[in-house]
């Protein structure tokens, strides 16, 4: 007599091993899903990174070469025309992103390592030198962040290593604040007070107990944060106080064509060149605007409601 | 004592200590300098003696917390010292106070400010409060979007946007915002009507947005909900329930915005050629004169601290809740 075995064992569907999905499976269900304003987003991202990391091979002329076509008209071998000197506005527009794109996230980077890291300190050990460093971020932040720029770049000039200091510095108190409110409320839980008894380091009680459980707000807060940086930098640019000439950058290419908008009525196209570069500007906030919505809603599981 | 005024006492006394603190870090900008500066200042051919002279002028000779209450008693009096620039090797002074610099052009940096915000604090109420009632219907979305996109570009954008629009191509306003003490007010508002709406689209996109979130957030307190099931009108929940408790965070959306007009205001400023205190800043900046950066720091810190305090007291004062603190 042949009994034939049960097709389905409610313990072995427990006892089976689940598959864990990688985060390359999770991303790809997750854009799957992505809203048009997410997609629209990520392109635009993609596209200026690709154009910032191809720069010189994308570019048809040099960043700084100067041609002895002044203000040349649209067209023919400059596409969007030449600047007051002479340069070409296109391949600078191009140079543009690498410059422009890489300061910002250089700064947003170093933003991160000293906001971020004196964050954790200031919420793992808490007490006096807790105390001390969110008095100080507290003064800090009582400066309006441009006005705090600009004072610190009449002291220490422009170059962009100032440049990139001062706003990383000023910056890094927003990170701080958002990295210290995050974590207080990881620190006191009881797998952080077990690595502490088992008499694990600082370091590691940072990095593997606490940072992976506050990495959502983080990441979120980088994209704001770089959006911020990016928009304080070409604020400077634009008033002449931020990245040098001859570098090309997109602040101060607005500020250096500025004057061609009166031109509108006897030539459109003179009058878009200062446009381009603004809105190159403009579009890649909004796109870091719209991945950042996404990407909160997906890790928070909130509904749009506020 | 009243419990509510301890609290406005205590956040007062924080005022003031912050600005002491925020004084002293723009006090010691000029301790960074290097030691050779007012050699830079005054050129190559400065001799000793007038090199001597400019120090003594400056206080180098004295240690640096003396010349901190030299200095802050000198600005509390309206004194904010003389400029850098005009200085000559030759010991010829021809700098000027930087109170005369300041103060004309202060004036016309709050006229500017003043201006955008009597259109935009109106407008963003109205839209806050209205998207919040029509939450996701057609008219929300679509104000939604366009301050999301407004918020996201930068001040200089908008504001050849418009110069674009309404000075270039259909020549109704004037690009240039030339005023000066002469200016009749009729044609300063004229000349003033682009650069206050640069700042009015800035502002008033992130006061709808904040308003929208406050109003929300109150509308789903369960007291509303009792109220709209009571049979109660809109209009009376509105009106009745929601909005006295809505001041206070209505109010602190207001002053929050406008202490980020005093930021934004630096690069309208420049873009217009407007001749007010964020211009002469960025002028300051790049000819690094001192004295002038540092009264214009103070100033610009001292009304953002000002603006946060008083939406600070206005939110204890309008909220019951605050008054009896767990």
């Amino acid at each position: 007599m042949t009994d034939t075995p049960q097709a389905y064992s409610a313990a072995a569907e427990i006892g089976q091993i689940r598959e864990r999905r990688t985060w390359i499976q999770i991303a790809k269900i997750e854009l799957k899903k992505a809203p048009y304003s997410a997609w629209f987003g990520l392109i635009v991202i993609a596209t200026y990174l690709f154009v910032a990391i191809f720069a010189p091979l994308l570019a048809p002329h040099g960043e700084a070469e100067i041609f002895p076509a002044s203000f040349a008209p649209w067209g023919g071998d400059f596409v969007f025309g030449t600047d007051q000197i002479g340069r070409d506005i296109f391949s600078r527009l191009i140079y543009g992103a690498r410059n422009t794109i890489g300061i910002a996230l250089a700064t947003t980077l170093l933003s991160f390592a000293i906001g971020g890291s004196l964050g954790l300190i200031a919420a793992i050990s808490g007490g006096w030198l807790d105390q001390l460093l969110s008095r100080f971020v507290d003064v800090l932040m009582a400066i309006p962040g441009l006005i705090f720029a600009l004072m610190l770049l009449t002291i220490f000039g422009s170059s962009i290593l100032s440049l990139i200091m001062i706003i990383a510095v000023l910056d890094s108190t927003r990170v701080f604040r958002l990295t210290r409110s995050v974590s207080v409320s990881v620190v006191v839980m009881d797998y952080v007070e077990a690595a502490k008894l088992r008499g694990e380091k600082l370091g590691w009680i940072m990095r593997r107990e606490i940072l992976p459980n506050i990495m959502p707000p983080l990441i979120a807060e980088f994209g704001l944060r770089f959006s911020f940086v990016f928009l304080t930098i070409a604020a400077l640019s634009f008033l002449g106080l931020g990245i040098q000439p001859p570098t090309a950058d997109w602040g101060s290419m607005v500020r250096d064509n500025a004057s061609m908008i009166q031109f509108a009525k006897y030539d459109l196209t003179a009058a878009l060149t200062p446009m381009i570069p603004a809105g190159a500007i403009a579009l890649l906030t909004v796109a870091v605007n719209f991945v950042v919505d996404w990407f909160l809603h997906i890790t928070s599981g909130l509904n749009d409601e506020h | 004592m009243h419990p509510i005024l301890g609290t406005i006492i205590q956040r007062l006394l924080l005022g003031l200590v912050t600005l002491f603190f925020v004084s002293l870090i723009i006090f010691s900008s000029v301790e960074f300098l290097p030691g050779d500066f007012t050699q830079a200042i005054l050129g190559q051919a400065a001799t000793e003696d007038t090199v001597a002279a400019f120090r003594a002028e400056l206080g180098l000779d004295k240690p640096a917390y003396i010349r901190y209450f030299d200095w802050i008693g000198a600005v509390a009096q309206g004194d904010l010292g003389y400029s850098f620039s005009g200085r000559s090797a030759s010991g010829v002074d021809r700098s000027r106070a930087v109170v005369d610099l300041v103060a004309p052009r202060l004036g016309n940096t709050l006229f500017l400010a003043g201006m955008a915000a009597i259109v935009s604090v109106p407008l963003a109420l109205v839209l806050g409060i209205t998207a919040a009632l029509y939450r996701n219907s057609f008219y929300d979305r679509s104000v939604n979007a366009v301050t999301l996109t407004t918020i996201s570009f930068p001040e200089f954008f908008l504001a050849y946007l418009l110069i674009l629009f309404f000075a270039s191509l259909w020549p109704v306003f004037p690009s240039l915002a030339n005023v000066n003490a002469e200016t009749e007010l009729i044609d300063r508002i004229y000349k003033c009507i682009l650069p206050a709406l640069t700042l009015t689209l800035v502002i008033v996109a992130h006061m709808m947005r904040m308003t929208r979130a406050a109003i929300i957030n109150l509308l789903a307190s369960p007291y509303i909900e009792m109220s709209q099931l009571k049979g109660l009108s809109k209009a009376k929940v509105i009106m009745r329930h929601a909005l006295p408790n809505a001041w206070a965070p209505i109010a602190t959306v207001i002053a929050f915005n406008l202490a980020y007009l005093v930021v934004g205001v630096v690069v309208v400023e420049v873009v217009f050629v407007y001749p007010g205190i964020g211009q002469l800043m960025v002028d300051a900046v790049t000819t690094r004169d001192i004295p002038v950066v540092q009264a214009c720091a103070l100033i610009f810190a001292t009304t953002y601290i000002l603006l946060n305090l008083t939406a600070d007291i206005i939110g204890i004062v309008t909220n019951p809740r605050l008054l009896h603190p767990r």
